[in-house]
């Protein structure tokens, strides 16, 4: 009968938290703002059918960057969740912080226990009746469950990102406005011209489902470099 | 729901709502014993809804009230529903099993549209509901029989477009109008005199709600109007802007009218 190694709980963690950041650091990043007309996320794709931004619910929209199949099969399971939720009780029993604990919950585990830990970092952005009431919440590969004000940016360059973002971003800016300032935001940190943009809205106001891509006119304005 | 984890682990049922609640064991049953419901078991039955196409869409009306027997259960209950953006759902039936047709039928479109980023076609939704009843044969063939009605706005061409059902689960798609419930042989019998393609949209409102007046002239079940009480049919369109419900004042105009009109 073999007996498994000995390896040391901090050693395990060290081992695959390098590896999972390893592969994030290749993802390109995503950023999300409190806007005056709701929550803006905006993110560098290159690919026009493959979206890294989504809708979950009424107010709540994901987004994931790292491996593609890893977050994708976390957009799943969060729209599941949050349509079962909502189909149990009712609409506004869904809420962004149950998501995003759900979240952390289920790459925490896989963290520990999985056969390898999810590649990816995702965001979970929800809209309020007053920007006071927006969230936005950042999950890492390892379960950790950020709540972020007013900005925050997740992939592979998120903390400068979300530095140049914090530099740029004071009191809660027009739509146009912040679209202006992550995109200049992104190119400074990239230092490089942006390979296409993805957009979306969480709106302030509206029917009961909130999100909607922004259109290429809309994103048009910050498609040029300078 | 599986504690505070997501439902990463389900299994794969696509991207259909139903299958995925079936699979947790979360969906909804009202499995009856061999016997079948006891005599007297009389749950409220909603009534007369019906549906007909007009030049820019459709326009798709309920009557509020739900009848057990002899007996008013509810005077104003809803049987109109937006099914999605582009379409409309209606009941008859027993209400208690319709509603919550319903109400998987709206998550189910909603579901899918999220999980793939398109919308079903108009015609896969029709057929989607078609099995939805189809699944409830044992309980039709107790007693307990749910028939929708479905309307909606093909994006491809523009048009309205109006399905009927059975309870079987059988589709059909309508050229002119549909109905279903206790009080529609009526409903359709009065539009058949008045109907014509092509008609604007006050005028298909006319229509529509003066074929709800007849049907309750006729059908103990079926509610018309009601002046007194201030309660008037759901009535909405569904165009190619989408689903809007037509305001009551416009509804209860319309209503006057047809209750002027219709002997």
């Amino acid at each position: 009968m073999t007996l498994p190694f000995y390896v040391a709980p901090e050693q395990l963690v060290k081992d695959r938290a390098e590896y999972a950041r390893k592969g994030i650091a290749r993802g390109r990043s995503i950023a999300a703002l409190e806007v005056q007309e709701g929550v803006l996320l905006l993110a560098e794709n290159p690919s026009r059918t493959l979206t890294k931004i989504s809708e979950i619910y009424d107010r709540i929209a994901f987004a994931g960057v790292g491996k593609y199949n890893e977050f994708e099969s976390l957009r799943v399971a969060g729209i599941r969740y949050a349509d079962i939720k909502g189909y149990q009780y009712g609409r506004r029993d869904v809420t962004g912080k149950s998501l995003a604990s759900a979240f952390s919950q289920t790459l925490g585990n896989i963290f520990v226990q999985g056969p390898k830990p999810f590649e990816v970092e995702v965001l979970v952005a929800e809209v309020g009746r007053t920007v006071a009431e927006d969230r936005l919440f950042k999950v890492t590969y390892d379960g950790t469950l950020y709540d972020k004000r007013g900005y925050t940016a997740i992939g592979g360059q998120a903390d400068e990102l979300s530095d140049r973002l914090g530099d740029a971003y004071e009191a809660t800016p027009g739509l146009v406005e912040a679209l202006a300032l992550a995109a200049e935001a992104f190119r400074d940190v990239e230092d490089r011209a942006i390979d296409g943009w993805e957009g979306a809205l969480l709106a302030r106001e509206g029917p009961p489902r909130r999100f909607r891509r922004l259109t290429k006119e809309e994103l048009g304005g910050i498609a040029t470099p300078e | 729901m599986t504690g505070s984890l997501l439902p990463l682990g389900a299994p794969l049922p696509g991207a259909s709502f139903t299958e995925l609640i079936r699979s947790l064991d979360l969906a909804p049953e009202w499995a009856l014993g061999p016997d079948g419901a006891p005599a007297g078991f009389q749950p409220p039955d909603a009534t007369t809804v019906l549906a007909l196409r007009y030049d820019s869409g459709v326009v798709m009306v309920g009557d509020r009230q739900a009848t057990a027997g002899y007996d008013i259960a509810h005077r104003h209950i809803q049987k109109v529903f937006a099914a999605d953006s582009y379409s409309a759902v209606a009941i008859s039936g027993t209400a208690g099993l319709g509603v919550e047709l319903i109400r998987l039928f709206q998550t189910e479109l909603e579901h899918y549209e999220k999980l793939e980023g398109v919308r079903l076609s108009l015609d896969g939704k029709a057929t989607y509901l078609a099995r939805m009843v189809r699944s409830q044969l044992p309980m039709a063939l107790q007693g307990f029989v749910v028939v929708p009605l479905f309307c909606g706005i093909d994006p491809d061409d523009g048009t309205g477009h109006v399905f009927t059902f059975d309870a079987i689960g059988g589709r059909y798609e309508e050229r002119d109008f549909g109905a279903a419930g206790s009080g529609s042989r009526e409903a359709r019998a009065y539009l058949r005199t008045v109907y014509s393609p092509g008609s604007a949209r006050t005028e298909a409102i006319d229509h529509s709600i003066a074929a709800l007046v007849a049907a309750a002239g006729q059908d103990l079940a079926t509610g018309g109007p009601d002046l007194r009480r201030g309660i008037y049919p759901n009535v909405v369109t569904v165009t190619a802007d989408g689903v809007e419900e037509v305001d009551e004042t416009a509804v209860a105009a319309a209503a006057e009218r047809a209750l002027e009109v219709v002997r």
